[in-house]
């Protein structure tokens, strides 16, 4: 009994010491950053092509998280094209052509404007807890900042990428780095967050490459030139008939 | 003397009938034989030249290491420019921009919306210039099974079974969803004048045929194409001609520090058919000596059974005086005659199913029905001077080889032995 003070002085500093998180919690405050009901995004892709270089501008109406609306607006050829995510569908319409089409099957594998992102990326459930078991395996520094290693793995067959290792910001429970593969274990991308910005309490790439390995070039440079939550977006812009407006 | 053996032959026919059939079919099956792999070599290389790769084909070395994926994002840029070098260095020579796309070709129903679709394998060509060399190079007006030839701009020839498949006639509207040179989604409106088969399962299956001035603009390719195929004016390829050209071109214009570089290749290297023309090469001298080889052996051994129930003319003939010598050297003189008469009746007919099968070809479409590989379906002979020459003296050398040997045994009988097997 007379070392009982002497015990409570060693427990104490590890009961003050904040309670490390689950991997399962880790992804939880992930997807809580990064996901809203609804908001309008401009964004920048700036695709390092084999043949050079060239920059696509869109802007994207979302909401319910399953639900899409994309125009782009350069460069001039692809100016007018628009895009219509509704769940698990996705449609395109050209002006020049004045026809909507339905890409499906191998087609969503097709690279976005020629940048590093498929349509399948587009198409994904962004909730990361609905798709994955996590487990951290380890804990490094990533530009400057220290990160939990988690190893990602698919709960059911047809997920876009079977297998995920993400470097989440301890701090800002943000994925600063990712490393996208295959079910046969080969990587397929990587993504690396060069810079981040705080909006409206959530922490969001201002700036990160994304790239495709299996792709010759230097990758993709998403540019994330504003975004704002919770817009009171009208149904409207979630219709076939708005791609031909 | 002459006509005693020639009457000794056609009336005594076990002495010449069967040799002669022999030396027939011999002369026959190998003048058919070598005239069908003229043929079918030629079909192939003429369809590799036509459809892939042009007796030489200038293309960018990035391009050239990834040919079998289209990957028209490395095509030749600045084309006009090198369109004009290459008819200023290579004036004999015909020369005609082409690109290589793939695709997804969309039916749309009456509001516009996808009906049909499926995978389109593309190639746009020089359709509407006057002195484009394309449609006789791809026999385009042959193919065409419904509709008509590409009259404007904006108007497109699909395979007749891709047609069938999408169910959709001459006439209907079709989109193209394809990707830009610069790795952008792409659509694309044109008009099916109208379907064509060209006998090749590869381009039938999915084909689609447009001019290279649309597919152009619809892949954002201004003033770039896939490649450029050159074409001797004979339209038959010259390997000699074809290396010297490509490693001129190569020397001055290829650069090995740029990957966009234009670099010359030749159609065997190409389309990887080089050991096949290689083959060709040396096929003649195989059939030859087989046909020699066995031919003989089949001789000889009429020759000695032929010999063994004439011992008793021999025996005869060497009782009246006769030499051994000048018997054996009727015996080889009887053997040239039916190799001579073999030899001709076994080429007219060899040479005559030949110009059947080059006139009409032997269908092997069902064999190549999933096949990749740029081969015709349709198979012809080729009968060429090579075929009147190719039989002829290996029929009338294996039939005096076979009557030498066998006569050998003759040869070294003496009289006595042959007199007293007369008597028995």
């Amino acid at each position: 009994m007379k070392h009982a003070p002497l015990a409570l002085l060693l427990i104490l500093p590890a009961l003050l010491l904040p309670q490390e998180p689950t991997a399962g919690q880790i992804i939880e405050r992930v997807d809580q950053n990064t996901i809203a009901d609804s908001k309008v995004v401009v964004s920048k892709l700036v695709i390092h092509g084999r043949r050079g270089e060239r920059t696509v501008e869109a802007k994207s109406w979302q909401r319910n998280l399953g639900d899409s609306f994309t125009e782009y607006l350069a460069p001039p050829r692809d100016q007018g094209t628009k895009m219509l995510k509704l769940g698990d569908q996705l449609w395109t319409y050209s002006p020049a052509t004045d026809r909507t089409i339905l890409i499906s099957g191998h087609m969503l594998r097709q690279s976005v404007m020629g940048s590093d992102l498929s349509y399948e990326d587009m198409m994904e459930d962004p909730y990361l807890q609905h798709q994955y078991n996590a487990q951290i395996v380890g804990s490094e520094t990533v530009a400057g900042r220290p990160a939990w290693v988690l190893e990602l793995k698919a709960k059911k067959e047809g997920v876009a990428y079977d297998k995920r290792t993400v470097w989440v910001d301890r701090e800002r429970f943000f994925i600063v780095k990712e490393d996208l593969y295959a079910k046969s274990g080969k990587l397929l991308k990587q993504v690396l967050v060069q810079e981040m910005m705080k909006v409206e309490g959530r922490w969001l790439p201002r700036r990160a490459t994304y790239k495709d390995v299996l792709k010759e070039g230097e990758g993709t440079e998403m540019i994330l030139e504003s975004i704002a939550f919770s817009e009171d977006i009208p149904a409207s812009v979630f219709s076939k008939a708005s791609l031909r407006k | 003397m002459i006509v005693f053996f020639l009457k000794g032959l056609l009336r005594d026919r076990s002495r010449s009938l069967f040799p002669l059939l022999t030396v027939f079919f011999g002369v026959f099956l190998a003048v058919f034989m070598y005239a069908f792999m003229n043929g079918v070599i030629g079909d192939m290389v003429g369809t590799t030249a036509h459809y892939q790769t042009g007796h030489v084909r200038v293309l960018t070395r990035a391009y050239a290491e990834e040919a079998d994926q289209n990957p028209n994002d490395l095509a030749l840029t600045g084309l006009a420019k090198t369109l004009q070098t290459l008819r200023a260095k290579f004036p004999a020579m015909v020369w005609t921009p082409r690109i290589r796309f793939g695709g997804l070709l969309d039916i749309p129903d009456e509001k516009g919306e996808t009906k049909t679709q499926g995978p389109a394998s593309g190639m746009a060509v020089d359709l509407f210039s006057t002195s484009s060399p394309e449609p006789r190079l791809l026999d385009i007006r042959k193919a065409i099974v419904r509709g008509a030839m590409p009259q404007r701009p904006g108007d497109v020839l699909i395979g007749d079974d891709f047609a069938r498949k999408l169910n959709v006639a001459p006439g209907a509207t079709a989109t193209l969803i394809s990707s830009t040179m610069y790795g952008s989604m792409t659509m694309a409106n044109f008009k099916i004048a109208g379907t064509v088969r060209f006998g090749v399962a590869a381009m039938d299956r999915g084909a689609m045929i447009a001019d290279v001035a649309d597919i152009q603009s619809a892949l954002d390719m201004e003033d770039a194409a896939g490649e450029i195929v050159g074409f001797f004016p004979d339209d038959v390829y010259h390997d000699e001609a074809a290396k010297l050209m490509a490693a001129s071109f190569n020397r001055e214009f290829n650069n090995p520090g740029d990957k966009f570089s234009p670099r010359m290749g030749t159609l065997p290297d190409e389309s990887g058919l080089g050991d096949y023309l290689s083959l060709v090469d040396s096929m003649g001298i195989i059939i030859i000596a087989i046909f020699v080889l066995a031919m003989s052996i089949v001789l000889w051994n009429a020759g000695l059974m032929g010999s063994l129930r004439r011992y008793g003319e021999i025996g005869v003939r060497l009782a009246v005086g006769e030499n051994n010598g000048h018997i054996y050297q009727t015996l080889i003189l009887e053997s040239l005659a039916i190799g001579i008469f073999g030899s001709v009746l076994g080429t007219l007919a060899g040479v005559g199913l030949a110009y059947l099968m080059q006139v009409h070809g032997l269908d092997f479409s069902s064999l190549f029905r999933n096949s990749a590989m740029m081969v015709p379906s349709v198979y012809h002979a080729r009968v060429t001077p090579g075929c009147f020459i190719i039989g002829f003296a290996p029929g009338i050398i294996s039939t005096v080889l076979g009557a030498s040997i066998a006569g050998v045994g003759i040869y070294k009988r003496r009289t006595a032995q042959l007199f007293k097997e007369l008597e028995a």
